[in-house]
């Protein structure tokens, strides 16, 4: 293979059921003229079908956009229609709110982490042979997990698109009986989480980093996941104490803005004008002053630094650490919300409609998700707006892989061969946890020479 | 403890083909079969190895690929060769059916028999319900299942616990 003319890394989707994305690369002369993530997957028009539905049915049926976060999208939808009807959910019920989400972040995360990510670190190409060699691993992994999962069940009604949410909180609420063996296994799960992060620390972390702007949710005194406003960290800041500077949710469309672009049906994202992360990165640079005590000792003992002061981590490649962190700090919140449970003296809160828009955000375990509602005085709406992570955060890893594909094309010694660089595109990916479309396949790899 | 009989419909019914699992489920709910446990999945594995215990006999009913292909066409698989025709694990967001029972071999955490009772599927494009040659098949799969069910029982009954071969069979 040659390095000197042209060529053309064409990293097409293998067939399956759901979820078709690829990455096209091509390189001039030993320089990456361009990366493009292309997804392809049929757009799914749910912003068109919501309008004309009641306000009631957005958390239903936003929740089936995705079948690893579905908790955010309903939370979001919550939000969103509750602020456009005047009505605040807090208390016991937005703490139970609060802990369904941390059951979703526990079952993405630590899905992620031990399964998909942690198998790049060691070379193997699937989870069944990290499983081989790092058993004890994987089983801790996967228990963690389903202590998530039985937050799901319990609290949602079942481990998939959950059912038992509705419009100012639930059709029906627990009693603290029915939570007491959640906190049974989420003490376990909290061991468990710290001797992940405690593993994943001692990985073999290449060097990279993102030095554009990062965007999360900021409530000051919390790590925020289902409050606050959006907040950003400026592209290049990486010291103690850098300026975050925030704008109110209600201007979210004014600052991000989407475009469509040919070689992809999802829209990218563009933060005043340029490409931005939205994640667990982003939001431990935000907010990580305010991890549960347990997951800051975890991650200063990770050598992330010390979140209380501000501290950032910018190399993708430590995301896994940073995850974990979330991960320990999740079932942390998760037993302490249990541990205070009483409770709330009605399930829900009446949301009645009006005419009016609203918007809301949220953190979904890959990063912000955006909605915004426009109903009538019957409660019919007339506009849904849905902006999700991995479309805010295409254009960034379209330049996080443009930049590690030519720091490695640059790197002296053997010059990259096509499966080396597919190796490295997938694994830059992977750093991101994209949610193509929930459960999206990717990468075989064409080579085009000029 | 005693081991039980669990069946898992395996799929997305908003995929069409994909549904024929969750849709033979469906349909035992209707006359459940006695002692049996019927469930659901999306084939993601840490809520489907948590679906069986380590002395239960599984059936799994699922929609296949095959190539070349015969839509409609019904397959007995055991575990190990249908983890052997997985699809190279290459997403980054979740597992299928074959990688989840090759990573249960992995952690030892395999039922003592797991077989899947598979269709082949044509369509699976957006939306719900089956194509014809997978609804024209539903009734045969579904008796396929009630006897692999009605067989599961009676290993449990009579082998004292001791792991059963399959044969694939088409």
């Amino acid at each position: 293979m040659s390095h000197r003319g042209s060529r053309v890394l064409r990293l097409d989707a293998l067939a399956r059921v759901e979820g078709e994305a690829a990455l096209h690369l091509t390189v001039h002369d030993r320089t990456v003229a361009e990366a493009q993530l292309r997804i392809y997957e049929p757009p799914r028009f749910f912003e068109a079908f919501l309008v004309g539905r009641g306000h009631g049915e957005p958390p239903d049926i936003t929740s089936r956009i995705c079948g690893i976060c579905p908790v955010a999208y309903q939370m979001t939808a919550c939000q969103a229609i509750e602020r456009a009807c005047g009505v605040t959910v807090d208390g016991p019920l937005a703490e139970l709110r609060r802990l369904l989400y941390y059951g979703e972040w526990i079952e993405s995360q630590s899905l992620h982490i031990h399964l998909l990510h942690a198998p790049d670190f060691f070379g193997h190409s699937s989870a069944v042979e990290l499983a081989r060699e790092h058993r004890g691993a994987v089983e801790r992994g996967l228990r963690i997990k389903q202590a998530g999962n039985a937050i799901m069940e319990r609290l949602g009604g079942r481990a998939i698109h959950p059912i038992n949410v509705r419009l100012g909180g639930f059709y029906r609420v627990p009693a603290p009986a029915e939570l007491a063996p959640l906190a049974e296994r989420l003490r376990r799960a909290h061991d468990d989480a710290l001797e992940t992060v405690r593993w994943v620390a001692g990985f073999d972390f290449p060097d990279a980093d993102y030095d554009g702007p990062l965007l999360a949710m900021r409530d000051p005194g919390r790590y925020a996941i289902d409050s606050g406003t959006p907040a950003v960290m400026a592209a290049g800041a990486d010291s103690d104490g850098a300026p975050v500077r925030g704008f109110p949710v209600a201007e979210f469309e004014r600052h991000v803005v989407e475009r469509q672009v040919p070689h992809s049906t999802a829209l990218v994202s563009e933060l005043d004008g340029h490409h931005y992360l939205t994640g667990s990165l982003a939001r431990y640079a935000v907010s990580g002053r305010w991890l549960h005590p347990s997951a800051l000792d975890a991650a200063r003992a990770a050598g992330l630094g010390d979140p209380a002061t501000g501290a950032v981590c910018r190399n993708p490649f430590r995301s896994i650490v940073v995850r974990a962190v979330e991960v320990a700090h999740a079932v942390a919140e998760a037993l302490r919300i249990i541990d205070a449970y009483e409770p709330p003296s009605r399930p829900y809160a009446a949301v009645p409609p009006r005419p009016a828009t609203g918007c809301a955000a949220t953190e979904a375990p890959r990063g912000l998700l955006y909605h915004r509602y426009a109903m009538d005085a019957e409660g019919t709406l007339t506009l849904a707006r849905i902006v999700p992570p991995t479309a805010q955060n295409q254009a960034a890893i379209e330049y996080d892989l443009r930049r590690q594909v030519q720091s490695r094309l640059d790197a002296p010694g053997e010059p990259a061969g096509d499966e080396e660089l597919t190796a490295l595109c997938e694994r830059a990916v992977r750093n991101h946890d994209p949610c193509i479309s929930c459960s999206a396949h990717f990468l075989d790899l064409t080579v085009e020479r000029g | 403890m005693t081991g039980r009989v669990v069946v898992i419909g395996v799929g997305n019914p908003f995929r069409r083909d994909d549904g024929a699992g969750p849709a033979v489920v469906e349909a035992l709910r209707a006359d459940p079969p006695k002692d049996t446990l019927l469930a659901d999945s999306d084939g993601e594995p840490g809520r489907m190895l948590g679906l069986w215990r380590p002395q239960d006999a599984v059936v799994v009913v699922e929609v296949v690929h095959a190539h070349p292909g015969r839509p409609g066409r019904l397959h007995t698989l055991t575990a190990e060769r249908a983890a052997r025709c997985a699809a190279r694990s290459a997403s980054t967001h979740a597992l299928g059916p074959g990688e989840t029972f090759a990573l249960a071999a992995a952690l030892d955490r395999m039922p003592r028999e797991l077989t899947v009772q598979a269709v082949e599927g044509a369509d699976f494009r957006l939306g719900c319900g089956l194509s014809p040659p997978v609804a024209d098949a539903l009734p045969h799969l579904l008796r396929q299942v009630t006897g692999a069910i009605a067989d599961a029982h009676d290993r449990l009954r009579h082998t004292g616990g001791r792991p059963i071969a399959h044969q694939d069979t088409a």
